[in-house]
């Protein structure tokens, strides 16, 4: 508990009309059980929304439906030109920069989100790479999706996987992870930022130092792209992956970057069809890259709204969301340590949209229940990071993380909230 | 129900009674957790993986023990309060029955006291495991 109110930060963007941004998410204007209004705050598991890319979804159902890349009819055409077009607004969106042979957009495979990518990269650059000596570097504050598709195909080819450690606020242990890199290092594959403690992570200096070394660079951008502006080129990283629905997209479509001069080396990794150049028993060639990727019928609908959300969230402007969401977590961690007992939980000096808590003695469980009946939605648990949790010695936390159109009223629910949860527990 | 044991029942009767008392979820809940204070503990040499219910967010231990006639005798724990309460419940309505009555017992009066919210399986409270793993233990014994 501090003695006295500290200074405010600047206060929120005045000109960032966040009713206005409320305003096109319809499943914000809702009330749970009695009627509490919805108060939204577990973006990081997935954001609601807007209208613009339901419509999206909407109008593609009801007037352009057709399959991919095979039709000669009209809808097929221009459900092909929409899909493809995603392509090259998603390659822009991340800034993947022009390879030597083919477009930029050529690097962009779509995926079913961020786990997909990885698994997609542990099954064909993994197994094509890796061989018995070999090492992947991890960051002890990895997601489960950026350690088990490394365990398994470590198990599988005898590489062996190495953790970078976390230190006590939750940063990276940079130090520590240069001492690790060796010219056995092939992969290092971290987070952007972290989904539990909303850590930034120095990506850059990583890459710097991973390709040093001669090792790839994979980067988890789930966290990342919906908070802050993403430039691949700049990042200087080998492969990046993310998620249409933690930025407003739908479920079941992502994303993964990678070196055109990679990919063209890796093994497919789905067979089937949309994936080949040519058939026949006597053996099959594959087509270019992205498409030997992307066997059978991709989610095209979702390809589409993916792109809608992309455009919308460039059409209200990246910058300005972030500056609304990093005055609105300056907020948030103030009136958090107002609260007696409470304990944040990864303080690291570059955050990103996450306040992670514990409150006394009181099981997160708990506190997500209390907090659920006052309409105010958070996670609780261990948020797929066992091995950061181990850490940190916590079963677990409390986690709110804000999105574009959280408000302060918001914020202040939920301080009532545990307030509310004290009480009862305390 | 025929196959409903009449103390089971009354048992869950009174705990609807009980729980009536309170108009809003908050208390509710505050009456849940006071319940969990007072659960028959498992001793904490078995809060083992043996005695652990899986699925739940929290820790949860449920042990049960022949006593005297057959009947089953249960105890358990949880680090977290509302689970332990809806352990609590469980162990109070279905605690020293005969197995037969414990395997077949109707767990309605859940829902009656507003705690309908904790029954579904996709809820990490583990409550539904929790009851699947004392009635089997009591389909085993009966």
């Amino acid at each position: 508990m501090e003695a006295a109110r500290p200074q405010r930060e600047p206060a929120l963007d005045a000109d960032y009309d966040v009713e206005a941004v409320r305003a096109q998410f319809p499943a914000l204007q809702q009330e749970v059980y009695d009627e509490q209004p919805l108060v939204y705050l577990d973006n990081a598991a997935t954001t609601q929304k807007p209208q613009a890319v339901v419509d999206r979804l909407e109008r593609y159902y009801t007037r352009e439906n057709a399959n991919v890349h095979r039709g000669v009819h009209v809808l097929s055409q221009q459900a092909s030109s929409a899909y493809e077009a995603v392509r090259e607004r998603v390659a822009d969106f991340i800034g993947a920069p022009e390879p030597d042979r083919g477009p930029a957009h050529a690097q962009i495979v779509y995926t079913r989100g961020t786990t997909e990518a990885i698994n997609l990269v542990a099954a064909t650059w993994g197994r094509s790479e890796l061989e018995a000596g070999d090492e992947v570097l991890l960051s002890r504050m990895e997601h489960h999706s950026n350690i088990v598709p490394w365990q398994r195909i470590c198990e599988e080819t005898g590489a062996e996987l190495k953790v970078i450690p976390v230190t006590d606020r939750g940063e990276l242990d940079v130090e520590a992870l240069e001492a690790l890199l060796s010219e056995r290092t092939e992969l290092v594959a971290v987070t952007h930022v972290s989904n539990t403690l909303g850590t930034i992570n120095p990506v850059e200096r990583i890459t710097e130092k991973a390709h040093a070394a001669g090792a790839k660079v994979l980067v988890d951008g789930a966290q990342s792209v919906p908070h802050m502006e993403i430039d691949v080129a700049e990042l200087g990283v080998d492969f990046f992956c993310f998620s249409g629905h933690k930025m407003y997209g739908p479920t079941g479509i992502g994303a993964l970057y990678g070196r055109r001069k990679l990919l063209d080396a890796m093994p497919p990794y789905q067979g089937g069809g949309d994936m080949i150049d040519e058939v026949s028993f006597g053996g099959t060639t594959y087509a270019e890259v992205p498409h030997k990727f992307e066997a059978g019928t991709p989610s095209i609908a979702d390809v589409i709204a993916l792109g809608a959300a992309a455009a919308w969230l460039d059409d209200m402007g990246r910058e300005r969301v972030h500056e609304h969401e990093r005055a609105l977590l300056r907020y948030a961690t103030e009136r958090a340590r107002e609260i007696d007992d409470i304990r944040l939980i990864g303080t690291a000096r570059e955050k990103a949209s996450v306040l992670s808590f514990l409150l006394g003695d009181v099981h997160p469980y708990d506190a997500g229940t209390v907090l659920d009946r006052l309409g105010i939605a958070v996670r609780t648990g261990h948020h797929c990071t066992q091995p950061l949790m181990e850490r940190l010695e916590i079963p677990g936390t409390v986690r709110a993380s804000l999105a574009c159109y959280n408000t302060r009223e918001d914020i202040d629910r939920l301080a009532e909230g545990l307030e509310k949860v004290r009480t009862m527990f305390g | 129900m025929e196959t409903q044991s009449a103390t089971i029942d009354a048992r869950a009767d009174e705990l609807v009674a009980e729980f009536g008392l309170f108009d809003g979820w908050m208390g509710r809940y505050e009456h849940l957790i006071d319940l969990g204070r007072e659960i028959p503990q498992i001793a904490d040499a078995h809060k083992d993986d043996a005695h652990r219910i899986e699925g739940c967010q929290s820790k949860v231990w449920v042990r049960a023990e022949p006593g005297e006639g057959g009947r089953l005798r249960f105890t358990g724990d949880s680090n977290a309060a509302i689970t332990r309460g809806l352990a609590a419940l469980l162990i109070r309505v279905l605690d020293d029955q005969p197995p037969a009555d414990v395997a077949a017992a109707d767990l309605g009066f859940l829902g009656e006291i507003g705690m309908e919210e904790h029954l579904s399986p996709t809820r990490k409270n583990g409550l539904h495991a929790m009851v699947e793993q004392i009635k089997g233990r009591a389909r085993r014994a009966a």
